[in-house]
């Protein structure tokens, strides 16, 4: 058994114990999406921060270590705040340079008691003025993962010095969230609304685009690792049924026209796993290939989890089109994962940006 | 030069290999698999390496090899990438044939053969497949009957690659047709200049002829020219269609095919001379060929460090052998599209409407060979997910009452 080994048994048999459909069901129709419970045995295991430097009061691990919690937590379709706090709140303020806000935030989301949203990573709809008293951020940011439970937004926004990343208290004046409706039943997404909110500037004025893109990239790494967790989970049970449903008289598996359907389905998962393995090495590795890794993952790995999830159903037939069923959870889960940092024709045309600015 | 050792230091051993490369680089260069020409090319170089300790890396010693490990052979795949390596004609004998005699043959086939193998002094082919028995080559009807000591072959073979060109190859014939059809094989070792072995190439549609026809009319072998045990010949052949797989998989797709063959550079070239690379939509097939090729070399990194490690490979190579022949039929297409009206009609001097028609040409081949996607996800389907398997006509039925192929057996 290697540590991954480890660290992936320990997560999936917390989740399964923890976190089994019925239970991931209750949380997502809860009202607030949330179960304080639940995530304080994620925090006891030390899953918020396993990113974040021993400094901070993290686990000090790699990306390696946190796509295997991601793709167990892809999985359970776990509907906590990990992929929004552990990645983009911990990788925005790693990655702005600002070692007091690292110092001041990174320690309580390490324990759990800091839950951090990032708005504004793709596009930039907030503006951000220096007044007397400090920084002021008025617009809206649409689709802000977790938004409504944070206690902190990171949120980017156009200064006059260009894209710069600011922290803005939930409490703050003139701030307002609305959650929205989303595809995916267990993964909250907010509307958050800014009218002269006082914010902190987080590390320097006009690195956003620096920083956003750094962690772009970061962000499809996880999701990565996360959709190979779904996919893998859907080919399961589209394998389990086909072995056990029959029909003619004969395990409808036994077919060829769903053997193959599923053999699809493996395929896929195989060339996304290790697509995903790459570029959560690239970040380790710190290569400057890393880019390019995450793109191909990006759109590769969204693409095989939305083709699975869509290939379970139709193995399923009738009861995978029921609301009980939790086929269309993954399903939900798959296209909304594939959209939330870039569509697959974006991350296409991102490659080819890249492969020409390669060539100078 | 000293007889290398397994302790040799990898950085020792790289060195060697780098000096060995430069010294011999007017032996490497590109050739095409069909000709006596690049056949030649093949044996020079192959002596060479074997010359210089640097052939059969892994192979016990006593065989010829070099008994160095997997950590040797992926240091020389390293230091050998920046140099076209001409060994093509020589994969099957190599990848498939001498793994198969080592683990079934006897110790005189061993002793006669291996080493003659690793030097380039025998090529060798494949005689499985035939006309009636493609997917399904247990259906196969070549008839192997004692004659005394001896055996006398009848039959024909099919998609015989180098057979033109071959010193031996291993033949599966049917030695028992009252038995079902996997336990009625037999593999022996053929001499391809025998009396009664007929050769004929096989034009593909390509136009080119790297396949042939083999015909078996009254051919005597020897007793001792069975390889394991007579009527076990499946289990042989298992060993080198698994040998197979594994060759394809790590190489990258195709057999022979080079690591990043460079599809999608050569693609965006065409485009960015061509004026394609302001088309959005073509930059989107273009990038999805980038795509395709990056998970195609993943994949094959990680059935390499999967070897290296001494574990058993998983699924990889299946899914990189499928993956090989998705991505060389979509480039094929993009690049085709590229050329639009010219890649239907040209002048003989534009190289891209050769490459690219040729490349689509031989896209379909590459879904076949070495076992067709349907054929594969069975596999897949059957033994790395568990599903169950087709009811079967043919199990526990002797051979000589099954239907194959176009006729009746």
């Amino acid at each position: 058994m290697t540590m991954a080994d480890d660290l992936r048994a320990s997560v999936r048999g917390l989740l399964e114990s923890a976190a089994p459909e019925a239970e991931v069901r209750r949380i997502a129709d809860s009202p607030s999406g949330f179960d304080a419970g639940l995530w304080g045995r994620l925090t006891g295991m030390g899953l918020p921060g396993i990113a974040v430097p021993e400094e901070f009061g993290g686990a000090g691990a790699g990306f390696a270590e946190l796509g295997v919690v991601l793709e167990e937590a892809g999985r359970a379709l776990l509907p906590l705040p990990l992929l929004s706090t552990a990645v983009l709140g911990a990788q925005a303020l790693l990655l702005s340079g600002d070692t007091e806000a690292q110092a001041t935030c990174l320690p309580q989301l390490a324990e759990g008691r800091l839950r951090v949203a990032v708005g504004g990573l793709g596009r930039a709809a907030c503006s951000a003025v220096a007044g007397p008293r400090g920084w002021l951020l008025d617009g809206i940011v649409d689709g802000v993962l977790d938004g409504a439970g944070a206690d902190l937004l990171l949120v980017f926004a156009t200064a006059d010095e260009g894209l710069t990343l600011f922290a803005v208290e939930a409490s703050a004046p003139g701030l307002s969230r609305t959650p929205l409706r989303t595809l995916d039943l267990t993964r909250r997404q907010a509307r958050v609304e800014l009218h002269a909110s006082p914010a902190t500037l987080i590390g320097t004025a006009g690195d956003g685009d620096r920083v956003a893109a750094a962690v772009l990239d970061r962000a499809l790494a996880a999701m990565a690792a996360e959709q190979v967790g779904g996919a893998q989970r859907v080919l399961e049970m589209a394998v389990e049924y086909a072995r056990t449903r029959y029909q003619f008289g004969r395990a409808i598996g036994s077919f060829q026209a769903i053997k193959h359907r599923c053999a699809d389905m493996l395929i896929d998962v195989e060339r996304a796993r290790v697509a995903a393995d790459a570029a959560l090495a690239a970040v380790d590795a710190g290569t400057p290939d890393l880019p390019v890794a995450a793109r191909v993952a990006g759109t590769f790995c969204g693409e095989a989890f939305f083709l699975a999830a869509a290939a379970n159903i139709q193995v399923h037939g009738g009861i995978g089109f029921t609301w009980e069923h939790p086929a269309h959870l993954y399903y939900r889960r798959a296209k909304s994962s594939q959209l939330l940092f870039g569509s697959p024709d974006e991350h296409r045309e991102a490659l080819m940006r890249l492969w020409e600015g390669s060539r100078g | 030069m000293a007889q290398p050792s397994a302790d040799e230091s990898i950085d020792g051993f790289r060195a060697r290999v780098r000096t060995w490369f430069a010294e011999h680089v007017e032996l490497t260069g590109g050739a095409g698999a069909e000709s006596f020409d690049a056949v030649e090319s093949a044996r020079r170089f192959q002596a060479a390496l074997f010359d210089g300790h640097l052939a059969g890396l892994t192979w016990p010693a006593e065989y010829g090899g070099q008994g160095l490990t997997t950590a040797h052979q992926l240091a020389f795949n390293e230091e050998a990438e920046p140099y076209v390596v001409p060994t093509m004609p020589l994969l099957i004998g190599l990848g498939m044939c001498a793994p198969t005699l080592l683990e079934k043959g006897t110790p005189e086939q061993r002793d006669r053969h291996l080493a003659r193998m690793l030097r380039g002094d025998e090529v060798w082919c494949q005689l499985f497949s035939e006309p009636g028995a493609g997917s399904d080559v247990a259906g196969l009807r070549t008839r192997a009957v004692r004659d005394g000591e001896d055996w006398v072959v009848n039959g024909q073979k099919v998609w015989t690659s180098g057979a033109h060109y071959s010193d031996f190859g291993l033949l599966l014939a049917r030695t028992n047709p009252d038995v079902p059809k996997h336990l009625g094989l037999t593999m022996f070792v053929v001499d391809m200049r025998a009396p009664g072995v007929t050769i004929r190439p096989l034009r593909q549609i390509t136009g080119g002829s790297g396949f042939n026809e083999v015909f078996f009319d009254d051919v005597h072998l020897p007793g001792d020219a069975v390889v394991g045990d007579v009527d076990r010949g499946w289990q042989a052949a298992v060993t080198t269609l698994m040998n197979e797989r594994v060759s394809i998989g790590a190489g990258g797709g195709g057999l022979g095919r080079r690591l990043g063959g460079g599809e999608f550079a050569a693609l965006a070239d065409v485009a960015r001379r061509r004026g394609g690379l302001a088309d959005p939509v073509l930059r989107q097939r273009l990038a999805s060929v980038f795509v395709e090729e990056r998970l195609l070399e993943l994949l094959s990194q990680r059935i390499r460090a999967d070897v290296q490690a001494g574990r058993t490979p998983g699924p990889q190579g299946s899914v990189a052998k499928l993956a090989g022949a998705q991505l060389a039929r979509h480039a094929a297409e993009v690049g085709l599209d590229l050329l639009g009206a010219g890649g239907a009609a040209w002048t003989p001097d534009d190289a891209d409407a050769e490459r690219w028609t040729q490349a689509l040409l031989g896209a379909p081949g590459n879904a076949i060979a070495g076992g067709t996607p349907e054929i594969m996800k069975n596999i897949l389907g059957e033994r790395v997910l568990g599903l169950p398997r087709e009811p079967a006509v043919d199990r526990d039925v002797p051979f000589r009452e099954l239907r194959v192929g176009g006729g009746r057996s």
